[in-house]
C-alpha cells in the first residue's frame, strides 16, 4: 500500500458496530507505518469511530446489507478519512449546537461536534449511492496544542 | 467495557475500564445505573480511571444516567478522568454539568 511515502486503505463494511473496531484497527495500522504516536492517533480515531457509528446507525439504519466504505490515506503531515453510507442523506446544518446551554442535557447530537472539535476539516457531501460521504483531513504539522 | 460495584453507605461507586463506546459500552451504564436505582442507591460516583475512550454516545449515556438519577433526587459524580476524557468533557462543555474529583474521599464527602 505504501508509495512515495504515501500510505492508503479502503474497506467497505457491513453496516455492524462491531465494524467499528475493524475500521479503527485498519487506521492504527496505517498510523503506525506512518511513524504517528499515541496522541494523533488518540483523536483520528476518535473522529472516525464517530463518523462510523453515523454511518452506521443514521445513514444505514444498521441495515447489514448496506455498506459502509471507508478510505484513509496518510502522506506526509495530513491524514484524510472518507466515509461512505447507503443512507438517504442529511443536512449537517440541521444538527443543533450541542454546546448550547439548553442542549446540554440532551443524550444525542455530539458526534459531528466530535469530528470537527477533533479534525482540522470536515465536509459532507452525497456518496454515488445517493447516501452521505463525509471527508475529514487532519494536518499533523498544524495541531491545537489543547489536543496534543 | 468492565465494571466493578462498591458500596460505601448510601453511596455506591462503579468503576469503569475499557471503552465507553456505541453499541457496548453505552448500553452498560444505563443497566448500571438501573442496577442502582433498583438497589435504592440514588447517590453515585463513575470511577473512570480505567477508561480509555468514550464516544458521542458514551458521552450521552452518560448525561442521560445523570438526568434519572437527579430527577429522583439523587446524584451521579465523576471521577478520576484521564487528560482525555477531562479534554472531551471540556470541549463539549459537560465539565459544566458534571462534578468531578481525583480524590476518593473528596468525592464521596461531596454527597
Amino acid at each position: 500500500m505504501a508509495t512515495n511515502g504515501k500510505l492508503q486503505a479502503n474497506l467497505v463494511l457491513a453496516s455492524r458496530f462491531e465494524n467499528i473496531e475493524v475500521a479503527e484497527r485498519a487506521l492504527l495500522n496505517l498510523c503506525h507505518r506512518a511513524g504517528l504516536g499515541g496522541d494523533e492517533e488518540y483523536w483520528l480515531v476518535t473522529a472516525l469511530r464517530e463518523a462510523l457509528a453515523n454511518a452506521v446507525r443514521h445513514g444505514n439504519r444498521q441495515d447489514p446489507e448496506r455498506h459502509v466504505r471507508v478510505a484513509y490515506v496518510v502522506e506526509n503531515s495530513t491524514v484524510t478519512i472518507k466515509v461512505e453510507d447507503e443512507g438517504a442523506g442529511f443536512d449537517p446544518l440541521d444538527i443543533p449546537d450541542p454546546t448550547d446551554p439548553e442542549n446540554l442535557l440532551r443524550p444525542s447530537g455530539r458526534g459531528i461536534f466530535y469530528m470537527r472539535q477533533f479534525m482540522n476539516r470536515v465536509e459532507f457531501g452525497r456518496s454515488p449511492d445517493g447516501g452521505t460521504a463525509v471527508l475529514m483531513v487532519r494536518d499533523l504539522a498544524h495541531i491545537d496544542n489543547d489536543q496534543s | 467495557m468492565k465494571s466493578s460495584i462498591r458500596d460505601l453507605g448510601d453511596i455506591r461507586i462503579i468503576e469503569l475500564s475499557g471503552k465507553i463506546t456505541i453499541g457496548a459500552g453505552d448500553v452498560k451504564i444505563r443497566e448500571l445505573i438501573s442496577q442502582a436505582i433498583e438497589d435504592d442507591k440514588n447517590n453515585i460516583v463513575f470511577d473512570l480511571g480505567g477508561v480509555t475512550a468514550i464516544d458521542s454516545s458514551g458521552i450521552g449515556e452518560m448525561v442521560a444516567c445523570f438526568a434519572s438519577v437527579t430527577k429522583r433526587g439523587g446524584q451521579l459524580k465523576l471521577m478520576h478522568l484521564s487528560p482525555k476524557i477531562n479534554d472531551i468533557l471540556q470541549v463539549t462543555q459537560l465539565i459544566t454539568v458534571f462534578d468531578v474529583f481525583d480524590d476518593e474521599r473528596e468525592a464521596l464527602g461531596s454527597f
